[in-house]
């Protein structure tokens, strides 16, 4: 590594330039922190007395308890079901020759550029010309769309990163295909995997747009539960509630770390 | 006890069987195989037969279709035409798994999730044998590679030449029919290269076992090999034992990959029976007639010559050239002397001369006369490509 011999200046600056992005990043967050803790009954910034009472009462509001539960079940079904199909299309489309290939890819990506508001439509639409009530069923389906591209790079590119030559060396210690996938390719992926179903799990999770769409009241997930409330109140609470769900996805995070550690899961690293 | 039995000798090989009811000791049988990538022919009808026992090495440059043809061996591709045979069993469409091969790779290859002992033991477990059999021959394969202690570490924890230790003992473990090797030395240090070359010999004369090792290192292949097929273009060039591939090397090509070569102009003296007799200078030396059938005597010819095939001449000498040392290359026990003559294709020729010799031409400028240290060469028609 050579050392940049900057400018005292430059170096200034660019320190400047580094915590203010990182200080515009974190801003929202930090505001929305600090609003929790209001003692009054207004989202006000910075806040004159503080408390935690909102937090408690945000906890005991019953539509966030049944948003909470209906967002864990759906984010439980829609990034698992979404695992075990985006790696087998990747495992598909990075082992096989295949006509349409190029279009299933493009296919397989397009809810990235399709607007969620569109897909959840899509779905709203679809729930109803074919009667279906609007219960999970509908809403697992339309996160299994929005989060499949994710899922998908994700085990691809630890599919990418993975040695070909390992295959053949258990190839030619006897291993038949079936036993080469269980005992060399699959270990290998499980870095990719988690860091698939994670991204999967939180977007899922977080997903809003599409979901005011899909949701009833009876099925309404955490963000769609949050809309509903700032909707009729502005009170901390919604600031409240905001705070346990950065706590609770930090936590995720730190936990997929310690055992993963942060760069494989996020696949920023080689995964050999 | 990683012995490899003679089950070998229950097969019927594919070319017969000896009176004795034995069978021919072919290990591995090529015939015609040919594969394409596309446009490209990388393996040509090729056809080879490998003894049991022996070591095999596929030479040539990079591209010219050895590790294809390594690779259609294992099984990881098939032949457009032709058929393979593994001890006598036609292998052409049996997948890899199923043709009980060992190969060791590049870069070992060894499976990262696993400890030392779990990869060697890899191969048996995929044969469901019962756990203290593996634990016992796992064993017996880390102390043949002389790797003990290391069970529980992982590869990433493990040098490079302890690496292909493991490498090593995971594919003789299963006792394979052919083991294959594809330039395995090649991401080792010199030192340890040669160490290696001499345990790998060492152990694969041991075990008996039949192994085709892919290189691009010629000085390898002549010091590992019992025959040498070179490669190039997607055919054998030349099938043989190293010293025939380097004293006797049946065309241009193989002469300049093996080993350093001096080409010469010389004059073709006498070219009836066998041999025949070129002359460069007053010197004269024989060379196989074959390639020569379309010269006429007094035609040119080029002359290829060792470095170690030239000496410097003394009086009463029949001279080849005179000329004036260019370079004088010290190496340890000998001495590169580079001496520019008029006769040479590339203006200079190449002296390989034991140190004491060569020192009283130490100075660039000397002039000296050369003379032939051996009675006989090849020689191939004027450069025409090949």
């Amino acid at each position: 590594m050579r050392e940049a011999s900057a400018h005292p200046l430059l170096r200034l600056l660019g320190g400047i330039t580094v915590t203010a992005i990182l200080g515009f990043l974190i801003l929202p967050a930090f505001v929305v922190t600090l609003a929790a803790f209001n003692g009054k009954a207004i989202l006000s910034f910075p806040p004159e007395t503080w408390s935690w009472r909102w937090f408690i009462k945000a906890i005991a509001y019953q539509d966030f308890q049944a948003g909470l539960h209906n967002g864990l079940i759906v984010t439980g079904w829609a990034s698992s079901i979404a695992l075990v199909v985006g790696a087998a299309f990747a495992l598909a489309l990075d082992r096989y020759r295949f006509c349409f290939k190029r279009m299933l890819e493009l296919a397989l990506l397009s809810p990235l550029v399709i607007p969620h508001f569109t897909i959840g439509l899509g779905f709203l639409i679809l729930a109803a010309q074919l009667a279906f009530a609007r219960g999970y069923a509908v809403i697992v389906a339309c996160h299994i769309v929005l989060v499949l591209p994710f899922v998908l790079r994700s085990v691809y590119i630890s599919l990418r990163n993975l040695d070909p030559r390992l295959e053949l060396a258990a190839a030619s210690l006897g291993a038949p295909p079936h036993r080469v996938l269980t005992s060399i390719t699959l270990p290998l992926l499980v870095p990719g995997l988690v860091s698939g179903w994670l991204f999967a799990a939180i977007l899922s999770f977080n997903e809003f747009t599409a979901s005011l769409f899909v949701t009833a009241q009876r099925t309404q997930t955490l963000p769609v539960a949050m809309y509903n409330y700032v909707r009729e109140f502005a009170d901390p609470s919604m600031a409240a509630i905001s705070v346990i769900y950065i706590a609770g996805t930090a936590m995720l995070l730190i936990f997929a770390n310690a055992f993963l550690g942060l760069g494989k899961v996020l696949n920023v690293e080689h995964s050999r | 006890m990683l012995s490899i039995p003679a089950e070998g000798a229950a097969y019927s090989s594919a070319a017969g069987v000896t009176s004795r009811g034995v069978a021919e000791p072919t290990a591995v049988t090529l015939d015609r195989v040919t594969k394409r990538f596309g446009e490209l022919t990388a393996i040509d009808q090729i056809s080879l037969a490998v003894r049991r026992g022996e070591l095999m090495t596929l030479l040539g440059p990079s591209g010219c279709g050895k590790t294809t043809l390594l690779n259609l061996v294992a099984g990881f591709l098939l032949p457009e035409s032709g058929e393979i045979a593994i001890d006598g069993r036609q292998v052409t469409n049996i997948p890899t798994y199923r043709r009980e091969i060992g190969i060791m790779f590049q870069n070992y290859a060894l499976f990262p999730h696993m400890n030392v002992a779990e990869n060697v033991g890899y191969g048996l477990r995929m044969r469901r044998l019962p756990k203290p059999e593996i634990a016992r021959r796992v064993a017996d394969a880390l102390a043949l590679v002389k790797l003990e202690g290391v069970n529980d570490r992982k590869p990433r924890q493990l040098s490079g030449g302890q690496q292909q230790r493991v490498a090593l003992a995971r594919a003789l473990i299963i006792r394979p029919k052919v083991l294959l090797l594809d330039e395995p030395f090649s991401a080792l240090d010199r030192n340890l290269r040669a160490a290696m070359q001499v345990e790998l010999k060492d152990i694969q004369r041991k075990l008996g076992v039949t192994t085709i090792f892919v290189t691009h290192d010629q000085g390898e292949a002549l010091s590992l090999s019992d025959r040498i097929a070179v490669i190039a273009e997607g055919r054998i060039r030349q099938l043989g034992a190293p010293g025939e591939i380097y004293r006797r090397p049946a065309d241009r090509f193989v002469a300049s990959f093996i080993g350093d070569v001096n080409v010469l102009s010389a004059r073709l003296k006498r070219n009836d029976g066998p041999t025949a007799t070129v002359a460069v200078g007053g010197a004269r030396v024989l060379v196989p007639a074959g390639p020569l059938k379309a010269v006429e005597p007094g035609g040119t010819v080029d002359l290829f010559l060792r470095p170690e095939d030239l000496r410097i001449g003394r009086e009463g000498d029949a001279i080849a050239a005179h000329g004036n040392v260019a370079a004088q290359i010290y190496q340890g026990g000998h001495v590169d002397l580079y001496v520019e003559v008029p006769q040479a294709a590339s203006g200079r020729v190449l002296l390989r001369l034991p140190t004491q010799e060569a020192t009283a031409f130490s100075s660039a400028g000397t002039g000296i006369a050369i003379a032939f240290a051996v009675a006989d060469a090849v020689a191939f028609p004027k450069a025409t490509a090949g």
